[in-house]
C-alpha cells in the first residue's frame, strides 16, 4: 500500500532544498484525511451526480482541477491578501476557476455538461475547496499546497467513484455504460434515485467505520503483555 | 392558469423536488444543524430569508448581465450577492437576537457556502422564471428546506435515546434516516400532476 511508506518514498526522492517532494501532503488526502469518507465534506456533489460512474469521474476531475488551481493561486497570493477580506477573495478565485472549468467541459462534451447540469457551477460552494484554501493553502508554500490539492482532489474522485460504481451497477445494471449483468438482472431502480445516494454513502461510511474499529481491536490484541502487566498492578 | 402555475411551482420546489432530499442541495447544514429542533427551525428561517433576497437580486443581475452581454460573470456576481446578503442577515440577527446568533454559530456565515442558495439562483435562471415565479420558487424552496431540517431534527432528538451499534453512530445513521425521508418524499411525486 502506498500510504504506509511516505518516509521511504521521501528518502528515495531526496530533495536537498525546501520541503522535499511533500509526499505526505499528497498521501494524506487519499486516505487518512479523505475529504468525503473521513471529513464528510462536499456532500452535495457527492450525492447528486454519482448516479453513474462516468458522471462521478467527470465531477471528480472538474473538482480536482479547481482545487489544485485555487490552492496554487491562494498560496502564491497568501502574503498579499488582507486578512479581513480573505474569505471573499478565496470565493472569487474559486468562482473564476469554476467558470473556466464550466466552459472547458462544455467544449469537450456537451453530453457530460448536460448530465452534470448546475452542479458544475455548484463546485463554487463545495466546502472542500474553500476549506483547503482557508486551512491549508493560506498557510503553506505553493508546492505543498499543490500536492495537498492533488491529494485531496484524487481522494475526492476516488470516493465519488466508489459511490458511482455501486449505484450504476445496482441501479442500472451497467458499468461506464457497458452491461455488467446478464439480461435477466432486475435493476434496483432505487439506487439511482435520490434515496439510493443517501443509502450508498451510509453503507460506505459504515464499512469504513467497521474497518477502522476492527483495526483498533487488532491493535490492542498485538500488545497483550502490556495489558497483563497493568492488570498485575491493579 | 396563472395562479395555478404559481401554486405548482411552490409545491414542486417545497415537496416534490425538495432541495435537500431530491436535489441534495444544502446537505452540510442538514447534517450539521439538525441536532436540536429549536436551532433547526431558526436556521431554516434564516436560510429562507437569504433565499428570498438573493433570488430577487439574482433576477436583477441576470437581466443586467444579459443587457451588457456578459454571461460568464454570472457565477461570480451571484456568489458576491449571496455573500453580502448573508453578511446583512448576520448583522441583523446579532443585533436583535444574540442568543440565536450564538446557537447558529459557525453555520450562519456558512450559509454563504450553502449550495441550496446558489443552486436556487442558478435553477431559476435556467428555468427562465419571471420575477413573481422566482419569488414563489424561492419561498417554496426555503420552506421545503425548513421542513426537511425540522423533520430531521425531530427524528434525531428521538434517536438520541435509541441504542445504536457504535460504528453506525453519527453521520452514517443520519444518512440512513435521510435516505428513508427521501423515499417518503417521493410519495409526493403525484401531487403536481
Amino acid at each position: 500500500m502506498q500510504q504506509k511508506s511516505p518516509g521511504k518514498l521521501q528518502q528515495f526522492f531526496h530533495f536537498p532544498e525546501g520541503d522535499g517532494l511533500a509526499t505526505d501532503e499528497f498521501i494524506k488526502g487519499l486516505w487518512r484525511e479523505n475529504p468525503v469518507l473521513v471529513q464528510v465534506l462536499g456532500m452535495c456533489p457527492t450525492l447528486a451526480v454519482t448516479n453513474s460512474a462516468t458522471n462521478a469521474i467527470a465531477m471528480g476531475l472538474a473538482t480536482l482541477f479547481v482545487l489544485v488551481m485555487s490552492n496554487v493561486l491562494v498560496s502564491s497570493l497568501r502574503k498579499v491578501i488582507p486578512k479581513q477580506v480573505r474569505i471573499a477573495t478565496y470565493i472569487l478565485i474559486i468562482a473564476t476557476f469554476v467558470t473556466v472549468a464550466d466552459y472547458v467541459i462544455q467544449a469537450i462534451s456537451l453530453e457530460v455538461h448536460k448530465a452534470l447540469g448546475a452542479f458544475i457551477a455548484l463546485i463554487v460552494v463545495n466546502c472542500i475547496i474553500l476549506g483547503r484554501a482557508e486551512a491549508f493553502a493560506s498557510k503553506n508554500t505553493v508546492w505543498k499546497s499543490l500536492m495537498d490539492g492533488l491529494g485531496m482532489g484524487i481522494g475526492f474522485t476516488f470516493a465519488l467513484l466508489l459511490l458511482g460504481t455501486v449505484r450504476e451497477i445496482l441501479g442500472n445494471g451497467t458499468l461506464f455504460g457497458f452491461p455488467f449483468f446478464p439480461d435477466s438482472f432486475q435493476e434496483w431502480v432505487i439506487m439511482i434515485l435520490p434515496g439510493g445516494g443517501f443509502f450508498t454513502l451510509a453503507f460506505w461510511l459504515l464499512f469504513f467505520n467497521g474497518m477502522k474499529a476492527r483495526k483498533k481491536d487488532n491493535h490492542t490484541e498485538v500488545h497483550p503483555e502490556k495489558e497483563s502487566v497493568e492488570e498485575v498492578y491493579v | 392558469m396563472k395562479t395555478g402555475n404559481l401554486w405548482f411551482i411552490f409545491i414542486n420546489a417545497s415537496l416534490i423536488n425538495n432541495f435537500v432530499l431530491a436535489y441534495f442541495l444544502g446537505i452540510c447544514p442538514f447534517l450539521g444543524v439538525s441536532g436540536k429542533l429549536s436551532t433547526a427551525s431558526r436556521m431554516g428561517m434564516a436560510v429562507t430569508f437569504v433565499m428570498l433576497i438573493s433570488s430577487m437580486a439574482a433576477y436583477g443581475i441576470h437581466a443586467f448581465l444579459l443587457w451588457v452581454d456578459a454571461p460568464f460573470l454570472q457565477l461570480i456576481s451571484y456568489i458576491v450577492v449571496i455573500a453580502s446578503t448573508v453578511q446583512l442577515v448576520e448583522m441583523f440577527i446579532k443585533k436583535f437576537s444574540p442568543t440565536l446568533f450564538k446557537a447558529l454559530g459557525i453555520f450562519l456565515p456558512l450559509i454563504t457556502t450553502n449550495c441550496a442558495i446558489l443552486g436556487l439562483a442558478l435553477f431559476q435562471t435556467n428555468k427562465g422564471y419571471n420575477f413573481l415565479e422566482s419569488f414563489v420558487f424561492a419561498l417554496g424552496a426555503g420552506l421545503g428546506f425548513t421542513l426537511a431540517l425540522v423533520l430531521m431534527a425531530g427524528l434525531r432528538e428521538k434517536l438520541d435515546f435509541a441504542e445504536v451499534p457504535a460504528i453506525a453512530k453519527g453521520t452514517a445513521l443520519t444518512l440512513l434516516v435521510a435516505g428513508i425521508l427521501s423515499l417518503t418524499f417521493m410519495g409526493f411525486a403525484g401531487l403536481g400532476g
